[in-house]
């Protein structure tokens, strides 16, 4: 028998989605899909993204093959013009018909037009599509000022897209009188307001535009109250019209201001056409977010199928982040005493509101705004969704308990119930991650992704998701010991003392001893980096060398392209002149890029991985060595001028800083360490940002210890103060020697003291009051290690058997790797971008 | 397995790497060749990387998966079984896979990809 056959109309993310759910149900059904655009379904969520470098290809949400291998016959290019109910059969725009049992339209919306006079002209674009982004990168070349007609959330992507195109003065112009009128009341969008003023954007709100003028193409917009504003180009974001012209023509019936109607199956009038996505109207409204509408595409693909699943309505809370700044809501966002409690946080200096809707009982979170700050967002909307019952002081939901303890009451994940729906882009509730991590087929967060699809979409749940992973594992009393991998039943700490303790000098002795099978790409660095604490030989002999991760292997920076950069030491930040002409000669004859890294010292990128080593030897012999910027180690000890220039300085903070950064130069870590010192409480050389940091002060200097800056900033805490320059070392000794003995893999000093039991204090007793009494030791290990430094680009140019491996391929060591593409930009190179397909 | 007609002579044996990767050129081709000693194996693999299309499998690190053999990329440590060419980590493309022989000293890749 013939199979029947279901028409697709459009090709965007829930007409993909649709084909996908279906394939996975059933092999029966010839599927046929129409596209009008161009190109594959791709991901229109992170449509700007396309201005941040991702191609069409890394939107694309499929690859080219997938619809063969799924058995679907998509057309691209290719409108459907008619539909004749009758005969049950779609036109098309190359003159062809097709024949259906069943038709489904997926065809989304378009942007909302408004009838403004002169919106013809050239220069005014719409924002919905990747044609529509490539027209606006173009114009946007010629343009210097530009505007937005629309403050919603697709008005706010629209005017970071013309900020990361360069635009100097970017404006939003909005009806309403506030910006993002769905999602936020008034003082948030005040604060965001405050917020993209900072960024450099114009909002100007309760602003109706009456007309576009311009000769031709637009040079100024005018407003009802007389205004005007002179602008280059204007991006129109004031809403989404649904795309029912089609179902319209052919009698379908649809709703009075637009929308295919639906009932709960996504059925029509017509009970062979349904209607999925943002061109179809459930119960009155258009659902114009991606979670929904790949609700409804499962909703049809599973009744198509026997199954009996009913649409509901959707909640439409959502989380995003607008340019930086986090923007959520929740539940019944706008409801208002007397309906309800309202809490409100707004800290004006911090940018930060938020706002939490509660019953009047105390008992229930009905919604909220969160703005700036949207950390608690997953949690809050759990806890409204499921109906917890709230802990006795709900302030704490948004602003932390106080007193350092964890709000009481099951407003955690445990407090959550089975049904609780974590990942809502792919429907997966709370109940289907704990049951797969609870009958052992995923132990890690790869495994539960590939298994459940939870955090495959927009990925906001993905922390919530690891902590349910954490939260199961260790329910069932399964002891979470930090072990390595597979391949090594120890913790760092413990395989640190064996390797000790047998005398292990090579990654394959380790594995021998102390581990089984092959080794992995997690367990080859971390021996590496121990052997290189504990013996401090050259990283690449005895076979070492592919177990290093791949800037160690090279002695150089791995970068985009598969170039790499090559940074000497500078120490303290000090160079001579004739040093410096010896870097831009040396970048001059290999062509590379410079540029001056945040540590003080020059950062050389672009070079072949064929000539690493002869640029390594002009640089020796100019009296450069390695700067380690490929290691986890020391980087920089940076400076200020101190007393030998400063009117202020009180010692000599160069000098000390480069004594210190020529001891500690080569030391293997578990996570790279920086250092400074500044020569008075000016604080130039920003050494509290620092793992370790010194601050010259009248008697001496103060020690600081563990601060970082990256991700999560930290400031450094005070150790000990008014040191003379020989007991400040020695603490430092004995600091770095008990974080490279005891930190866990990959951990920068701060997470490693957050992590310590009585913190800075417990710290303070075993450096300085030696509780542990291990200073002897530490001291006499890490002289060992000062006295066994040698620098690995002299030696590895002077070994021909590691030199011969700084070549591209094995059967032609003289060519270079012809794939590495630069382009110019300000008189320099950079690298290409990533490659597409 | 297909029938191997082209085989290619990659380099000798003393050059290949221990538990690692070299990069062989094959006219505009490159090609990633493994001597997993440990197992007393060789693999190759296509070199580029399926993610973002980088030419750097053969500075990858080798290793295994339960059984499995593997290689990590440089760049964002996917990792690629180097028996089937399967992506192990996510949803990245399969990598092609070719077969290897040594013959008298010589590594041969069959320039025919058997995935």
């Amino acid at each position: 028998m013939k199979e029947p056959q279901i028409i697709v109309i459009g090709n965007g993310m829930v007409g993909y989605k649709f084909c996908e759910k279906l394939r996975s149900k059933t092999s029966s059904f010839n599927l046929i899909v129409f596209g009008e655009e161009p190109r594959r379904a791709y991901d229109r969520v992170h449509l700007s993204e396309y201005f941040n470098g991702k191609t069409a290809d890394d939107l694309s949400l499929s690859t080219e093959n997938w619809y063969q291998e799924q058995n679907i016959t998509l057309y691209l290019n290719n409108p459907v013009t008619k539909i004749d109910r009758e005969l049950q059969k779609v036109y098309t725009a190359n003159g062809f018909d097709y024949s259906y049992d069943i038709l489904v339209f997926a065809t989304g919306s378009g942007a909302f037009v408004p009838n403004i006079p002169g919106i013809e002209k050239d220069g005014v674009f719409v924002y919905r599509t990747i044609e529509d982004l490539d027209l606006i990168s173009g114009y946007a070349k010629r343009a210097k000022t530009a505007s937005v007609i629309g403050g919603g959330l697709l008005g706010l992507e629209a005017a970071k897209a013309l900020i990361d195109l360069g635009i100097e003065k970017t404006s939003i112009i909005e009806f309403a009188p506030r910006l993002m009128p769905r999602q936020i009341d008034a003082a948030g969008s005040d604060m965001l307001k405050s917020k993209l003023a900072d960024l450099g954007l114009q909002i100007h709100l309760n602003k109706n535009t009456t007309s576009i003028e311009g000769d031709g193409h637009i040079t100024a917009l005018k407003f009802s109250d007389d205004t005007a504003l002179d602008v280059d180009m204007l991006v129109i974001s004031a809403g989404i019209k649904p795309r029912d012209e089609l179902a319209k023509a052919c009698g379908i019936e649809v709703g009075p201001r637009g929308g295919i109607v639906v009932d709960e199956k996504m059925q029509t009038n017509d009970p062979a056409v349904f209607a999925i996505g943002e061109c179809a109207l459930y119960d009155g409204m258009i659902y114009g977010l991606i979670a929904p509408g790949y609700e409804m595409a499962e909703v049809l693909a599973a009744n198509l199928c026997e199954a009996d699943k009913a649409f509901t309505g959707f909640d439409m809370s959502t989380k995003l982040k607008l340019i930086g700044i986090d923007v959520a809501s929740f539940g019944d966002n706008f409801i208002t005493e007397p309906d309800c409690r309202t809490i409100i946080f707004e800290n004006k200096h911090k940018g930060v509101y938020k706002r939490i809707n509660v019953s009047n009982d105390g008992q229930y979170l009905l919604g909220g705004i969160l703005i700036g700050d949207a950390t608690a967002y997953n949690l809050l909307l759990q806890t409204s969704n499921n109906r917890i019952v709230l802990p006795e002081n709900p302030e704490e939901l948004i602003l932390g308990a106080r007193g350092g303890s964890e709000p009481a009451g099951g407003t955690g994940i445990t407090g959550l119930p089975d049904s609780a729906l974590i990942c809502s882009c792919e429907g997966v509730s709370k109940g289907d991650i704990c049951s797969v991590v609870a009958d052992g087929s995923c132990e890690n967060i790869d495994d539960l992704k590939k298994c459940t699809k939870a955090g495959t979409g927009c990925g906001g749940c993905l922390p919530m998701v690891k902590d349910l992973m954490t939260y199961t594992l260790k329910s069932q009393g399964k002891y979470i010991k930090n072990v390595i991998c597979e391949h090594f039943n120890y913790s760092r700490q413990e395989l640190f003392d064996l390797i000790h303790i047998h005398e292990l000098k090579s990654y394959d002795e380790v594995l021998d001893a102390l581990g089984k099978n092959d080794g992995c790409e997690v367990c080859k660095p971390l021996v590496s980096s121990l052997l290189a604490s504990l013996w401090n030989e050259m990283i690449l002999k005895k076979g070492n060398d592919v177990a290093q991760d791949s800037n160690d292997r090279f002695l150089a920076n791995i970068q985009k392209g598969g170039s790499y950069s090559v940074v000497p030491r500078v120490p303290g930040g000090e160079i001579t002149p004739d040093k410096l002409i010896v870097i831009g000669e040396v970048a001059k004859k290999y062509n590379l890029y410079t540029k001056i890294t945040g540590g003080q010292r020059i950062d050389m990128f672009g070079a072949h991985l064929n000539d690493l080593p002869i640029i390594w030897e002009e640089l020796i012999a100019a009296g450069f060595e390695s700067g380690h910027a490929y290691g986890k180690g020391l980087r920089t000890v940076k400076s200020c001028v101190g007393s030998t220039w400063c009117r202020f300085g009180l010692h000599d903070s160069v000098s000390f800083a480069i004594r210190i950064e020529e001891r500690y130069r080569g030391i293997r870590a578990p996570h790279k360490f920086k250092s400074a010192v500044s020569g008075c409480i000016r604080e130039c050389a920003e050494a509290q940002s620092k793992d370790f940091g010194i601050i010259a002060t009248e008697k001496g200097w103060n020690l600081y210890v563990c601060g970082n800056g990256g991700s999560k900033p930290q400031h450094a805490l005070l150790l000990a103060t008014d040191l003379d320059s020989e007991t400040c070392i020695r603490y430092i000794d004995r600091f770095l020697m008990f974080y490279i003995r005891t930190a866990d893999p990959l951990t920068r000093t701060a997470t490693w003291l957050n992590k310590m039991e009585g913190g800075i204090d417990y710290l303070r007793n075993v450096i300085i009051s030696d509780s542990l009494g291990m200073a002897a030791q530490w001291e006499n290990e890490i002289e060992n290690l000062i006295a066994s430094y040698k620098c690995e680009w002299k030696e590895a140019v002077e070994n021909p058997a590691i030199r011969k491996r700084f070549s591209h391929f094995v059967n032609a060591p003289e060519d270079k790797d012809p794939s590495i593409e630069f382009v110019e930009m300000r008189g320099q190179k950079r690298t290409a971008e990533w490659k597409t397909v | 397995m297909n029938e191997q007609s082209n085989w290619l002579a990659a380099c000798r044996v003393e050059d290949a790497i221990e538990n690692g990767g070299v990069c062989v050129k094959q006219g505009e081709d490159q090609i990633a060749l493994f001597y997993f000693t440990r197992r007393n194996e060789w693999y190759a693999t296509q070199n580029e990387c399926p993610h973002k299309k980088q030419m750097a499998l053969s500075r990858g690190m080798i290793g295994s998966t339960t059984d499995e053999p593997k290689v990590a990329c440089p760049f964002h440590k996917k990792t690629f079984s180097l028996s089937t060419g399967e992506c192990l980590s996510g949803d990245e493309c399969a990598i092609k896979t070719y077969p290897v022989k040594i013959e008298n000293g010589t590594v041969y890749i069959g320039t025919t990809p058997k995935s």
